[in-house]
C-alpha cells in the first residue's frame, strides 16, 4: 500500500500560533517545522500545555496558523477549511454525535462526501467489523462504554479513508488493561489501512512502544525528532532525557573530543567516554546523562563512588539509590536473577561503573 | 420490637403522607386558579345571554352553535359563520407566521450569543430582556408610531424618494405580524439560547472534520441537538400569539381582529357572555390540538433518549 514510503504526507514549515492579543498573548507554537512521512506512525509527545493539540488543530483546519505553512503532499493547505481536507480526527473527548446511532456516526463522513448508499452501507459494515462493534451498530453512542466509544470514534474517522488520521490522546480515558489492548489494535489498524497516523500523547511509554518516529515538544517548540531508539539512547537535550525514561545527570567538563566522541571529567575526578553532539568546545562545562540500566554497581572503583542509600525490589529488576560523594543522587537498575540478590545492602560503600557507550553529552 | 419489614412499611407510609401534605398547596392553587375558572367558563358557555351582558340561568347550546354557524338576518337560514372562521384562520395563520419568523430571526441571534465569551453573553442576554421593562401597551404604541402613515418609517421612505406616498402598513395583517414578532422574539431567543449554551461545540468541529459544510453542520448536528430549545421557544411564542389581544387591537385597528379581540367583543359591546365563553374554549381546544400535533409529529421522532 505505501506508494512512496519516504514522501512527506504532512510538512509543517515555520509554523507559529499566537492566541490572544496584547498582554495576554500566548505563543502556543513557536516556529515549528517538522515533516511527517507517508504511512508513518508519528507521535507528538510532550507535557501538558506544550502545544500538541494546537498543532493537530492546525493540521485539521480548526485553527489557522499565525505564521508559516502546512503542506499536504506538497500542497499548501493552511487556509483550507476542515471539511475540504482529506484529514480526519479522533478527538480526545471522542465527540460522538449523541443523536445518532453507532452506525449513524460511522456513516456520517461518507454521507457528507455524497457516497452512494450501497457503498456507505458496505463501508460501515466493514468498519464495524474492523473495530469489532457489529453487535452494537444500532445503539445510541450514549449507551456504550468508554472503550466502545473510543472504537466508534476511530471507525468514524477511518471510514472516509483519510490520507492522514489525527489522534489526540485517544487512549487517555481508558483503564490500563484496555489501554494496552487498544495500543496493539491501533498499531494493527495503522498497518492494515496504510494511513499516516499522527498520534498525540503525554505518556512516554505509549510513545516509545507505538511510534515509528517521535517528536518531543516543550513550550511550543519541537526539541527533537527521531525513532524511539534515537530519542531514548541519544537524547539531544536535558529536557528530552528527563521527560523520557529515568535519567541520571552528572556535571562534567570536556577534556578532549574527536568525531562525535569525547572524554569528559566528572566532579569526582574520574574520566569517562561519552557520545558528543555537535556544537561543543573542549573545556566546556556540560551535563552528561546515563540511563539507570546502563550503569553497574561495583565493590571497588567506578566512575562515581558513594553510599548505597536505598534498595527497591521491583520483581524483574532492582533499583539502587546511590548518594555520590559529590552530591546529588544516582540510580542504578539491575536485572534480578533467581540465584539470589547481588549482595549489596543499605549503607554499603560502593562504586558505579559506567560502560563505554553509556554516557551522552547534552545541550542544556 | 418492630421487625425490619414493619419499620420499612411505616417509613413508606410516612413518606406517602408527607408527600401529600407537601403537594397539597400546589394542587390547591392549580384547582383554584386553573381548573376552577375553566369549569366556570364551560358552565357559562351553556347558558343563555342576558340582555345587558351577564347570563340568564337557562341551559342553551345557542352559544356553541353561534361559534360555528350564523343565522342569515334576511332569509332566516343557518350558514357557516365565515366571520368567525376567518378570524380563527387569521389567528392561526398569524401565530404560525410569528412562530416561524421569530424562529428564523431568533436562531442566529441565540447562536451568536451562545458563541460569545461568557462575559459578553451576560451583556447580550441583558440587552435581550430590556424590552420587558416597559409595559406591553406602550411598546405596541411605539411600534404604531414607527409604522403609521406619518410615522418614522414612512417619513423616511417619502423623504428619501423610495416611495411617492406613504405605504399603508398600520391596520394590516403585516402590522399585527410585525408587532407580534417584536413582542415575542425574546421568548424565542431565551430558550434557544439555553439549549445552545449547552451545545458541545466540539461536535460542530467533528462535523466539519467529517466533510460537513456549514449548512450540513447546521441541519444535521446543531438543529437536532438544540431541538428542545426550538420546541420550547415555539410553544412559548405560538400559544400567547393565538390569544394575543393588545397587539392586534392597537396595530390591527378594529378591522383586523384576532381571537382575543373577538372574545373581548362578546364580553363588551357584544353582550354575549356565553358566546365569549364558547369562543374562549374553542381557543383552548385549538391550542391543545396544535400542541398535541406538534409534540406528536414534530418534536417526538428525534427526541433524544438517555
Ligand atoms: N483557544 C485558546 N486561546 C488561548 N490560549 C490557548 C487556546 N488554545 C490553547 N491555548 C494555550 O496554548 C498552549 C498550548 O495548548 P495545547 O492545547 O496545544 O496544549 P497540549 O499540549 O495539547 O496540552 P494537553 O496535554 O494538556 O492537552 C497552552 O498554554 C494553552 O493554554
Ligand atoms: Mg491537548
Amino acid at each position: 500500500m505505501p506508494e512512496r514510503p519516504d514522501r512527506n504526507a504532512i510538512e509543517v514549515r515555520g509554523v507559529s500560533k499566537i492566541f490572544g492579543t496584547g498582554e495576554s498573548q500566548v505563543a502556543a507554537l513557536d516556529d515549528v517545522s517538522v515533516s511527517i512521512r507517508e504511512n508513518e506512525f508519528f507521535t507528538l509527545l510532550g507535557p501538558s500545555g506544550c502545544g500538541k493539540t494546537t498543532l493537530l488543530r492546525l493540521i485539521a483546519g480548526f485553527d489557522f496558523p499565525t505564521n508559516g505553512q502546512i503542506l499536504l503532499h506538497g500542497d499548501d493547505i493552511a487556509l483550507l477549511p476542515p471539511y475540504k481536507r482529506p484529514v480526519n480526527t479522533v478527538f480526545q473527548s471522542y465527540a460522538l454525535f449523541p443523536h445518532m446511532t453507532v452506525a449513524g456516526n460511522i456513516a456520517f463522513g461518507l454521507e457528507m462526501l455524497g457516497k452512494p448508499k450501497a457503498e456507505i452501507e458496505a463501508r460501515v459494515a466493514a468498519m464495524l467489523k474492523l473495530v469489532k462493534m457489529e453487535a452494537l451498530r444500532d445503539r445510541r453512542t450514549s449507551q456504550i462504554s468508554g472503550g466502545q466509544q473510543q472504537r466508534v470514534a476511530l471507525a468514524r474517522a477511518l471510514a472516509p479513508q483519510p490520507k492522514v488520521l489525527l489522534l489526540d490522546e485517544p487512549l487517555s480515558a481508558l483503564d490500563y488493561k484496555l489501554r494496552k489492548e487498544m495500543q496493539i489494535e491501533l498499531k494493527r489498524l495503522q498497518h492494515e489501512t496504510g494511513i499516516t497516523f499522527i498520534f498525540v500523547t503525554h505518556d512516554q511509554e505509549e510513545a516509545l512502544t507505538m511510534s515509528d518516529r517521535i517528536a518531543v515538544m516543550s513550550a511550543g517548540k519541537i526539541l527533537q525528532v527521531g525513532s524511539p531508539r534515537d530519542i531514548y539512547d541519544r537524547p539531544a537535550e536535558r529536557f528530552v532525557a528527563d521527560f523520557i525514561g529515568e535519567s541520571n545527570f552528572l556535571d562534567a567538563a570536556i577534556v578532549s573530543s574527536a568525531s562525535g566522541r569525547a572524554t569528559v571529567r566528572l566532579a569526582s575526578g574520574a574520566e569517562l567516554a561519552a557520545t558528543l553532539p555537535e556544537g561543543f568546545q573542549p573545556k566546556d562545562r556540560v551535563t552528561v546523562v546515563v540511563r539507570p540500566e546502563q550503569a553497574r554497581l561495583v565493590r571497588e572503583g567506578g566512575a562515581v563512588t558513594g553510599i548505597l542509600e536505598n534498595v527497591v525490589y521491583f520483581g524483574t529488576d532492582t533499583h539502587f539509590h546511590v548518594r555520590p560523594d559529590t552530591g546529588g543522587e544516582f540510580i542504578v537498575r539491575q536485572q534480578n536473577s533467581r540465584s539470589g540478590d547481588a549482595g549489596f545492602a543499605r549503607g554499603d560503600r560502593i562504586g558505579v561503573a559506567i560502560g563505554e557507550d553509556a554516557a551522552q553529552v547534552l545541550k542544556d | 420490637m418492630a421487625s425490619a419489614a414493619e419499620i420499612a412499611e411505616k417509613a413508606e407510609r410516612d413518606d406517602i403522607r408527607n408527600r401529600w401534605l407537601l403537594t397539597t398547596p400546589a394542587i390547591a392553587i392549580i384547582f383554584l386558579a386553573g381548573i376552577g375558572p375553566l369549569l366556570v367558563v364551560v358552565l357559562y358557555s351553556f347558558l343563555t345571554p342576558g340582555p345587558y351582558g351577564d347570563v340568564k340561568w337557562e341551559f342553551s347550546t345557542g352559544a356553541w352553535v353561534g361559534v360555528f354557524l350564523q343565522r342569515d338576518i334576511f332569509e332566516g337560514t343557518l350558514g357557516i359563520a365565515d366571520a368567525h372562521l376567518s378570524i380563527f384562520l387569521r389567528s392561526v395563520w398569524l401565530s404560525f407566521a410569528t412562530t416561524i419568523l421569530t424562529l428564523i430571526f431568533g436562531f442566529p441571534t441565540a447562536y451568536f450569543i451562545a458563541t460569545r465569551s461568557e462575559k459578553t453573553q451576560a451583556l447580550w442576554l441583558f440587552l435581550i430582556t430590556i424590552p420587558f421593562w416597559t409595559n406591553l401597551l406602550i411598546r405596541t404604541f411605539a411600534v404604531q408610531e414607527v409604522i403609521r402613515n406619518e410615522g418614522l418609517l414612512n417619513s423616511f421612505l417619502v423623504w428619501s424618494g423610495i416611495v411617492s406616498a406613504p405605504v399603508q402598513i398600520l391596520y394590516t395583517d403585516w402590522a399585527i405580524a410585525l408587532g407580534m414578532i417584536y413582542v415575542y422574539l425574546p421568548l424565542m431567543v431565551l430558550p434557544l439560547y439555553a439549549s445552545m449554551e449547552k451545545l458541545d461545540f466540539r461536535l460542530v468541529e467533528a462535523g466539519y472534520d467529517l466533510y460537513a459544510t456549514r449548512f450540513k453542520v447546521l441541519t444535521r448536528i446543531v438543529i437536532p441537538l438544540v431541538k428542545p430549545g426550538v420546541i420550547a421557544g415555539s410553544i412559548l411564542v405560538f400559544i400567547p400569539s393565538l390569544g394575543a389581544y393588545v397587539t392586534p387591537r392597537v396595530l390591527g385597528g378594529g378591522k383586523q381582529m384576532m381571537l382575543g379581540n373577538l372574545i373581548e367583543l362578546q364580553f363588551g359591546a357584544g353582550r354575549n357572555w356565553p358566546l365569549g365563553a364558547a369562543l374562549a374554549l374553542t381557543l383552548t381546544v385549538i391550542v391543545t390540538v396544535a400542541l398535541l400535533f406538534y409534540v406528536r409529529y414534530v418534536a417526538a421522532p428525534e427526541r433524544r433518549n438517555g
